[in-house]
C-alpha cells in the first residue's frame, strides 16, 4: 500500500522523501554531507532540476543547509524535526486511511481495536 | 546557452502534410522530450531544425539567426539521425576524427573513453556494426559533440536495457558537467520521463503541446468508481479519455489543480507521462475505441 502511494508522488517529492528517510534512519547523520545534485541526478536518471527541487524543499524546511563551495549538509536537529513532522502526519496518512478502509469492510470498532492490538503484539 | 525558435514551420510530401504551422521554442540548456505516434513528423522536424531539409514555410532560428545555409549556426547544432549517413567502409575512429573537423568542440579523447565504456570497437568499419552498435556509435558522437544544441532522433533504437540505462546516465553526467540544449525524440516515453524538463508532443504534423513535464504529470490523473458518481464528478473538467467495464467507469483528466478531497466511493490514481501522451493523441489519430 505504502509503496504504491509513494509512486503517486511527483519525482522531486520522492527525492525529498528518500533523503528524509536517510536522515531518519541515520544513513545521513547530522552535520554530514548528502550526495550532490549531480550524483542524485545520474544515479536515479532524473533531470538535475528535479533533484535540486527536492533538495531545496528540505533546505526551505531547515533540514538541509548549504555550505558555500562544499555542498549540502544535514542540519543540526534535523532528525528530531523530521521525527516530529512524521508523527504529526502519521494520523493523516495512516490512521485516517486505515479507518476509511475498515469502514468500507464494515469492521466494527471492537474489531478494528482488536486488529490494532494484534498488530502491536506481533 | 543557446535557444532555438521554430516559427510557423510547414512541410508537405506530395499531398501529405508532414508538418503544419508548427511553432515552439527551446529554451537554453534544458532537456526536451519530443514524442508522438509514428508519422507525427518528428524526424521531419528534426531534419528541418538541422538544415537537412528546407521547410515550405516558416523558419528555424538559433539564437535569433536562421539556420538555413548558415555554417556558423550549424556547427553549434549536432543532429543524431536514426540512420547512418557516413560511408560504410570508414572506421569508427576515423569517423570521429572527421566529425571533429566540422565540429571543433568535439572531444576525441572522451569519444575513446565512451567507446570503451559501451564496448564499441573504434577500429570496426561503420558498415559492419550491428543495429545496436550503429546506435551506440551515433550516441557516443553526440555525447562528445559539446555543441550548444543536440538533437537526438531515436537514439536508443535497437539498444538493450543495459545500454539504454548507460546512455541515460552518460547523457545526464555530460549535461550536468556541460549544460546543453537537448531535444530527445523517442517512443520509450516512460524511460525518458525522468530526464526531461519539458515535453513536446506532435501528432499528424501538428503541435499538440509544449509544456513542463512536471506540470503535465501533476495534472494528469484517473478517477475510478461507479459510473454515475464518476460522470457527476467529471462535469466541467477537462477529460482526455475514459474506459468502462460494466458499471465501473474510469475517466482520465488533465486538470490545472485537482481538488485534494474526492467524493466517497471514488478513487484517484496518477497518470504516467506515456498515458497522458497516448490519450492526448488518440483523437488526432482518429482511432476508434
Amino acid at each position: 500500500m505504502q509503496l504504491s502511494f509513494q509512486e503517486e508522488k511527483p519525482l522531486y517529492l520522492q527525492i525529498a522523501q528518500g533523503l528524509e528517510d536517510g536522515i531518519v534512519s541515520g544513513a545521513f547523520s547530522e552535520e554530514t554531507q548528502i550526495p550532490s545534485t549531480t550524483e542524485i541526478s545520474v544515479t536515479y536518471r532524473i533531470n538535475p532540476a528535479t533533484a535540486l527541487k527536492g533538495i531545496n524543499l528540505l533546505v526551505s524546511q531547515g533540514v538541509l543547509y548549504k555550505k558555500r563551495g562544499l555542498g549540502m549538509f544535514v542540519a543540526k536537529g534535523a532528525r528530531q524535526t523530521l521525527l516530529q513532522k512524521r508523527r504529526e502526519s502519521f494520523y493523516q496518512s495512516y490512521v485516517k486511511t486505515l479507518i476509511q478502509e475498515a469502514k468500507q469492510l464494515q469492521l466494527s470498532r471492537e474489531e478494528i481495536v482488536a486488529l490494532l492490538e494484534r498488530g502491536l503484539n506481533e | 546557452m543557446s535557444r532555438m525558435d521554430i516559427r510557423g514551420v510547414s512541410m508537405r510530401y506530395g499531398k501529405n502534410n508532414a508538418l503544419q504551422d508548427v511553432t515552439f521554442s527551446l529554451e537554453g540548456n534544458q532537456i526536451y522530450g519530443l514524442f508522438g505516434p509514428n508519422g507525427a513528423g518528428k524526424t521531419t522536424l528534426l531534419r528541418i531544425m538541422s538544415n537537412q531539409l528546407f521547410p515550405e514555410t516558416g523558419q528555424v532560428l538559433l539564437d535569433g539567426e536562421s539556420v538555413v545555409e548558415n555554417d556558423r549556426a550549424l556547427r553549434r547544432i549536432f543532429f543524431v539521425g536514426a540512420r547512418n549517413l557516413y560511408p560504410d567502409g570508414r572506421s569508427v575512429g576515423k569517423q570521429f576524427a572527421q566529425i571533429k573537423m566540422f565540429y571543433p568542440t568535439f572531444d576525441l579523447e572522451e569519444a575513446g573513453r565512451l567507446s570503451d565504456a559501451f564496448g564499441l570497437d573504434t577500429k570496426a568499419r561503420l558498415g559492419s556494426l550491428s543495429t545496436g552498435y550503429q546506435s551506440i556509435f551515433r550516441i557516443v558522437a553526440a555525447l562528445c559533440s559539446n555543441t550548444p544544441v543536440v538533437l537526438y532522433d531515436e537514439p536508443v533504437l535497437g539498444l538493450d536495457v543495459n545500454h539504454r540505462e548507460r546512455f541515460y546516465g552518460e547523457l545526464l553526467a555530460h549535461y550536468v558537467k556541460r549544460p546543453q540544449t537537448i531535444l530527445l525524440s523517442t517512443h520509450l516515453i516512460e524511460e525518458a520521463a525522468g530526464l526531461l524538463e519539458n515535453v513536446i508532443l506532435l501528432c499528424k504534423g501538428k503541435l499538440v503541446l509544449c509544456k513542463k513535464a512536471q506540470d503535465l504529470m501533476e495534472r494528469g490523473y484517473t478517477v475510478t468508481g461507479p459510473q454515475g458518481l464518476v460522470s457527476r464528478y467529471a462535469q466541467g473538467k477537462q477529460i482526455i479519455g475514459s474506459e468502462q467495464l460494466g458499471g465501473m467507469k474510469a475517466v482520465h483528466f488533465l486538470e490545472e489543480s485537482p481538488e485534494s478531497q474526492l467524493p466517497p466511493g471514488l478513487e484517484r490514481s496518477r497518470l504516467t507521462l506515456q498515458s497522458i501522451c497516448l490519450y492526448l493523441t488518440k483523437e488526432e489519430r482518429g482511432e476508434k475505441e
